[in-house]
């Protein structure tokens, strides 16, 4: 490509310098030859003036010094050929030289030779004409020769090119070509441990390649320390993750051998009480009796104890298994599921249309069954029980269930969802304190959150939504 | 009861439990044909008349009542020994223990065992359970036809 430029550039140059040669040897022939009739016009005015051909001739045969002169004639005024002179023998006569308006010369250039004509004046007046023929071998020897010289010239300069350009080629090209592809290679493979070589070790283009390393190196480090760190977090996750299935197997275990082990001395201390009061009860007076059953009552207290705690362990480690499901079904369910414990009662149930929600519905049946258990337990004392649930005015993903009953002092209320926090004195209500905390993780399980307000025989209200942002809960398709 | 037979073989290690479940099974007045195994190797020996009952000639109870965690063989690899065996593989087995946990209960119906129930801790409750399983598998339920090589 290089190499294409210079050439071209060279052939102009030299095209150029032909062309004004030539234009420029031409004008200074045609000025010899215009000096050179001039004086020949000159010295035969007078033998034009005199009709003396042979003084005309005399002159004209001067012009054998001249060995460029071919021909050249004298015509007199009449036009007709007044004396003549030719190198060689002529082959026929010129015309007479036409001139276009007041000029006083012309000429016109053939293949090989030249015309030119010049008007012979006297006192102002012409009184002929002089004719000359020159052959343009000269001329030509000399283009010829210029153009070997050119030739020759630019032959050396493309060579001189040749040999600079394949230098620079290899000390310029073939650095910079090495360094796009060990760029190149870097961005495909992602592998930022290669290098650019450098041949040589001073100049711009080592700087270059320098810097390029230099970049590299910075590239490579920032990568091994993030895939360290990368590394180190992906083992610490790991680890914890380790640690966590341990933690949740030791748990597991843990249950499983409450589940197994606990109940049994509850059982025994109940039983044989039981058949204390049973085969001896006649022997013991009103207090020992009373003792006994307290005894018995304590069992049973701590073997509902420990069922909670299990079932509230279970529903935690359980994972939530989200459906597309109907609330007021879960709620229906929940009604039927405490028959027993609101049997003989009188209990308005007010429930309004209540959402689909994005949950899972055997937790989320616990969590109706515990909130509406509590309701009707808490109402027990009441004359005209209502329990409602339905959904809040102020916002529509959030459901309540609201009773009539005991209530609670508002400010205790954070102390509702705490694992065997009551504020209800067994003798009153009986409870192990696990309802409501099994229900607060199973709603942050959904991740949502519950509430409540309540006041002291007034009667309680909990609120529940199944997510923060309230996307959870979904609208039934009615139409 | 008939001759001395068994009808009921009773797997369970804790000495409280054992007596108030035949305190609640008095009333079948069946006292001397339960036999209690006090683990499951036990319980397998007797089953199958070896070791300790190699005396004994081969035959079924009415059905097995079968704790859970037992020293030894668990109770679940009792249950499996016995649906593994031709000879006992139909007779009737109530596992009777502490623990709802989910997985003895999964395991054991997967194992076939016939009903699961657990001990409850209050005694009437615990008391009107024993005696209706005691009315169900010894009075209601038809027990199958003793083992023969022919019938298998």
């Amino acid at each position: 490509m290089n190499m294409l430029v210079s050439a071209g550039a060279l052939l102009l140059a030299g095209g150029a310098l032909y062309a004004y040669d030539m234009v420029s040897l031409r004008q200074s022939l045609v000025s010899n030859l215009s000096i050179e009739a001039e004086i020949i016009g000159a010295t035969s005015s007078s033998a034009l003036l005199f009709n003396d051909p042979n003084s005309a001739r005399r002159t004209l045969s001067v012009l054998n010094e001249s060995p460029h002169i071919t021909a050249a004639v004298i015509f007199g005024i009449d036009g007709k050929p007044f004396a003549s002179y030719f190198r060689n023998p002529p082959t026929a006569l010129p015309p007479k030289p036409v001139f276009k308006d007041s000029d006083t010369q012309t000429y016109s250039f053939g293949r090989n030779q030249i015309a030119f004509a010049r008007l012979v004046a006297f006192e102002g007046k012409p009184i002929g004409t002089v004719y000359m023929e020159s052959d343009l071998g000269d001329m030509r020897d000399r283009l010829e020769r210029y153009a070997e010289i050119l030739i020759a010239v630019m032959l050396m300069s493309l060579m001189a090119a040749l040999v600079i350009s394949s230098f620079s080629r290899r000390s310029i090209s073939v650095p910079i070509v090495h360094l796009a592809e060990v760029a190149i290679a870097v961005s495909r493979n992602k592998d930022y441990s290669v290098r650019a070589t450098s041949s040589e070790k001073r100049g711009e283009l080592a700087v270059l390649i320098h810097a390029f390393n230099r970049m590299l190196d910075q590239i490579q480090l920032h990568q091994e320390d993030a895939r360290r760190a990368h590394d180190e977090l992906d083992h610490r996750v790991r680890e914890r993750t380790a640690q966590l299935a341990a933690a949740n197997k030791e748990l597991e275990s843990f249950s499983y051998s409450v589940s197994h082990d606990l109940r049994a001395p509850l059982r025994h201390i109940d039983g044989f009480s039981a058949m204390l009061v049973q085969s001896y009860g006649n022997q013991l007076d009103a207090n020992g009796q009373k003792y006994l059953q307290r005894i018995r009552e304590g069992a049973k207290h701590m073997g509902q104890l420990v069922d909670d705690l299990l079932n509230m362990a279970r529903l935690g480690r359980q994972d939530v298994v989200r459906r597309q499901t109907d609330a007021n079904l879960l709620v229906k369910n929940a009604i039927s599921n405490l028959q027993s414990e609101y049997e003989g009662r009188q209990i308005d149930w007010r429930v309004t249309d209540l959402p689909v929600m994005d949950c899972d519905p055997g937790l989320m049946k616990q969590v109706f069954i515990n909130l509406l258990s509590n309701a009707v337990k808490y109402t027990r004392r009441t004359q005209q029980a209502v329990i409602e649930i339905g959904r809040s005015p102020e916002n529509e993903n959030v459901i309540y269930i609201r009773d009539n009953g005991a209530g609670f002092e508002q400010q205790y209320a954070h102390k509702l969802f705490a694992v065997f926090q009551r504020l209800h004195r067994a003798e009153d209500f009986e409870g192990t304190g696990v309802g409501l905390a099994t229900v607060d993780r199973i709603i942050r399980k959904h991740g949502g959150r519950i509430w409540a307000q309540g006041e002291v025989n007034r009667g309680a209200t909990f609120f529940f939504t199944l997510s923060p942002s309230g996307d959870i809960v979904t609208e039934l398709n009615h139409g | 009861m008939a001759n001395g037979e068994v009808e009921i073989l009773y797997v369970e290690d804790d000495d409280a439990d054992v007596e108030l479940t035949l305190i609640a099974l008095e009333e079948f007045r069946i006292a001397n044909a339960i036999h209690v195994a006090r683990d499951g190797v036990e319980a397998l020996d007797f089953l199958f008349s070896r070791g300790p009952h190699s005396n004994r000639s081969f035959s079924l109870p009415k059905f097995v009542l079968l704790d859970l965690k037992l020293p030894k063989i668990s109770g679940l690899e009792v249950l499996q020994a016995i649906r593994n065996d031709e000879r006992t593989r139909t007779v009737p087995v109530v596992v009777l223990t502490s623990s709802k946990e989910q997985v003895d209960m999964i395991d054991s119906y997967k194992l076939g065992v016939n009903s699961y129930i657990q001990k409850p801790v209050d005694f009437e409750q615990f008391q009107k359970t024993i005696r209706q399983l005691g009315l169900y598998w010894l009075v209601v339920n038809q027990a199958p036809p003793m083992y023969s090589p022919s019938t298998a």
